[in-house]
């Protein structure tokens, strides 16, 4: 057995508390790394990865590539179009082809649930999940975890609101997954439509009114809200959204409390967010960036390093 | 294993005959000549007969699915009609009832007669069904009339449901005339969704989209709805919902003319079984809780449920390696049905005869099939069956062109071991 007790990170939902718990603390020392002037270690020296993208992202896959050259592994990126997929090209084909470049990790973006375990199947490299559709993102699980970690010194006890489009965000449904494993409170709010039926028999809390979610929390993470996903007329419109649920200027002034917000960006600045509150003193979304670099080498280290 | 032929005489002795469509049963055996059934009960010896010992078992007629896919014509590769047939005879049938969801879509009487030419030197019989609108496109009614006098026994759009309440009506209503079920795969496409697996804990934890029961049901209280008021005669294809049992439990019993299948694969599994994102678990309808389960075991026991139907719907290994989004829908099941129903309902205290029934004479008649007998004369239509034997469900015994099933590597108790049509006899393997 290696130092996490699987070989694959692609979900937190059935991932052990010991294996989230030392990813955290592993990614504090690689946080010492970024902090040096020269900025990388010879630990996966040799090992070969490849980013595969099958999705539109910029941030998560810079994360995972500057991750990747920080731990001086070498790598290759590999973007397709989801298109490619549903015009009959399988996703077996399109991984036995690197697969047959002999690499030592996959890091996956696919737009279908369940595509990452799928591909275990397929390859006999590690695989590393950086979001399957509408399922799990569990890095940026991991990331937001350690920032609170970071922030709070626990994440046990911690009171946590996710806001936004519970339904369609792989983000939260990490976030549900780790945190509550980490023996957080979590409670969700958004537009009732927009939050999966029964999703209390995960162990979270459900809440429509901002407000209150406030007044409860420790710390926020706020959500996107990806009209690119949902179906026509979901939301009302902006100016409803923001009333209802949006962390505005205004609604934060009107409460006392200091509170940490969090965002896994790209943010609609104006819509589920202001600017002020995202560049503000209660933001930690810069640390939330590097925290991303340090955890997925955290990840990296511990699949593809030695056995410590 | 596999098909062959016999001449001459087989006798199939010390067994436990069971006519399903009298309610009889009696030890004996039955003496077959040259296709046919010579002797029925105490037979004696001829010379030359070739033996086969029933005992312990039960012979009893040739099954019948009302609802099956062959592919052909136009994806011969996934399964055709003599295939299938073959498929067929491994799991007990001997008569096939076949959806028009073929390319070109069986909607004319020249697709009708097609299937039925093609399949006439078979081993089994197959009936076709013909679309209820052109195209399946839902939009304006196909030559009912011309493929029920070219043999069509029921109508369907199959798996594309009448979203159009009207045309509904219009099928029903037209359909009287013919006195043929139509046939509407029972789900409000709206409410469905992006859906992939049934909407509950299982779809929230795995982020696939959801599709609610009330998708099924709502279209089902449609149909019923418009059953009795127009007369019409309704058959509801695989019910997979408690509410949906619920619903024509309440319109039987006001009298209104529908009948209602369910599948194997609903009788049998939970929608924990797609916990790995298995795409062999996607089906629509989809498989649902366990309370969905016992309900419709409970409404097929208390006769809301009228026969089994298989569903069988082969897919290539390349469609079904897709991702759970992009593979298609549905499983074959021909071959595993009568082990899963078996086991399943047994369990749940019905009797083999009962199973039998709900495989023969119950689909017979919501199609109004002429029945079969077990007399001097009747062509030899049988099956042999171990109600006891423990057996696995192999994939490298799979007879059917296609693979997609989730129910390989199970355990049944209860197979089917002989098939006899005709001249023909097809051996399971062991």
């Amino acid at each position: 057995m290696g130092n996490l007790t699987r070989e694959h990170f692609l979900d937190l939902e059935t991932a052990p508390r010991q294996d989230l718990q030392k990813i955290i603390d592993t990614a504090y020392t690689f946080r010492e790394v970024l902090d040096r002037p020269i900025k990388k270690v010879p630990s996966l020296t040799g090992r070969n990865i490849v980013n595969l993208f099958f999705e539109n992202s910029t941030r998560t896959r810079m994360s995972f590539e500057l991750a990747e050259k920080r731990l001086s592994a070498d790598v290759i990126n590999f973007s397709a179009s989801s298109s490619s997929l549903t015009k009959g090209e399988s996703l077996k084909d399109t991984v036995q082809n690197i697969h047959s470049m002999k690499m030592d990790a996959v890091i996956m973006r696919h737009p279908t649930p369940g595509s990452v375990l799928k591909l275990t199947r397929f390859v006999d490299a590690t695989v590393i999940n950086a979001g399957d559709g509408t399922h799990e993102h569990p890095t940026q699980g991991m990331l937001d975890m350690m920032s609170l970690h970071q922030k709070f010194g626990r994440l046990k006890g911690l009171k946590v609101g996710i806001v936004g489009d519970i339904l369609h965000s792989r983000v939260a449904l990490s976030n549900i997954f780790g945190l509550t494993t980490m023996g957080a409170k979590v409670t969700l709010c958004g537009p009732p439509h927009l939050i999966p039926r029964g999703v209390e028999d995960l162990g979270v809390r459900v809440d429509y009114n901002i407000d209150d979610v406030i007044d409860w929390a420790d710390a926020l993470n706020v959500l996107r809200i990806q009209r690119e996903r949902m179906g026509v007329g979901l939301i009302p419109s902006v100016r409803e959204y923001r009333d209802f649920f949006g962390i505005t200027a205004e609604r934060m002034k009107n409460h006392k409390k200091e509170i940490v917000i969090m965002h896994p960006g790209p943010m609609n600045r104006g819509v589920e967010i202001d600017s002020v509150v995202a560049d503000g003193g209660q933001a930690i979304i810069l640390d939330q960036v590097l925290n991303g670099v340090a955890v997925r080498m955290s990840i990296l280290y511990l699949l593809l390093g030695p056995n410590e | 294993m596999g098909l062959s032929t016999y001449s001459g005489y087989l006798l199939l002795k010390n067994g436990k005959i069971f006519d399903p469509f009298n309610d009889k049963m009696f030890s004996g055996s039955i003496l077959l000549k040259n296709g046919k059934i010579d002797t029925v009960g105490d037979a004696g010896l001829p010379e030359n007969c070739t033996e086969i010992d029933c005992t312990g078992k039960i012979v009893t007629v040739g099954f019948t699915d009302i609802h099956a896919h062959f592919r052909e014509p136009g994806r011969e590769d996934k399964e055709t009609l003599e295939t299938g047939s073959l498929a067929a005879l491994a799991g007990g049938f001997t008569e096939i009832c076949v959806m028009p969801n073929t390319d070109p879509v069986l909607d004319t009487p020249e697709s009708i007669r097609f299937i039925i030419e093609k399949a006439a030197g078979l081993p089994v019989t197959i009936h076709p069904i013909g679309a209820i609108t052109t195209g399946q496109r839902g939009e304006g009614l196909a030559e009912i009339g011309e493929m029920v006098r070219a043999g069509a026994v029921g109508i369907s759009d199959d798996g594309i449901p009448l979203s159009n309440g009207l045309l509904m009506r219009y099928a029903l209503e037209y359909g009287r005339m013919y006195d043929v079920p139509v046939i509407n795969h029972a789900e409000d496409i709206s409410l469905r969704g992006g859906g992939q697996i049934n909407e509950g804990e299982l779809s929230t934890r795995l982020g696939l989209s959801g599709i609610p029961d009330i998708s099924e049901s709502v279209m089902v209280y449609r149909d019923l709805a418009l059953a009795e008021y127009t007369g019409g005669r309704l058959h509801i294809p695989h019910v997979s919902s408690r509410k949906s049992v619920g619903l024509i439990r309440q319109f039987k019993e006001k009298g209104v003319n529908v009948s209602a299948e369910v599948s194997p694969h609903h009788l049998g599994l939970t929608e924990m079984a797609a916990r790995d994102f298995d795409t062999n678990l996607k089906v629509a309808p989809p498989i649902r809780s366990e309370a969905d389960r016992l309900a419709l075991i409970e409404g097929l026991i208390d006769g809301t449920l009228d026969c089994i139907a298989t569903d069988h719907a082969p897919h290539t290994i390349e469609e079904k390696e897709k991702d759970f989004i992009n593979a298609p829908g549905g499983m074959i099941g021909l071959e595993s049905a009568f082990g899963m129903v078996h086991t399943v309902l047994t369990a749940a205290g019905a009797s083999t005869q009962d199973i039998i029934k709900w495989l023969s004479v119950n689909p017979q008649k919501v199609f109004n099939l002429p029945g079969k007998q077990i007399v001097k004369g009747a062509r030899a239509d049988l099956v042999v069956i171990d109600p006891r034997r423990e057996w696995v469900f192999k994939e490298e015994n799979i007879v059917s062109r296609s693979h997609n099933t989730p129910m390989v590597g199970m355990n049944f108790t209860g197979k089917v071991e002989l098939t006899i049509r005709d001249k023909y006899i097809f051996r399971t393997a062991d």
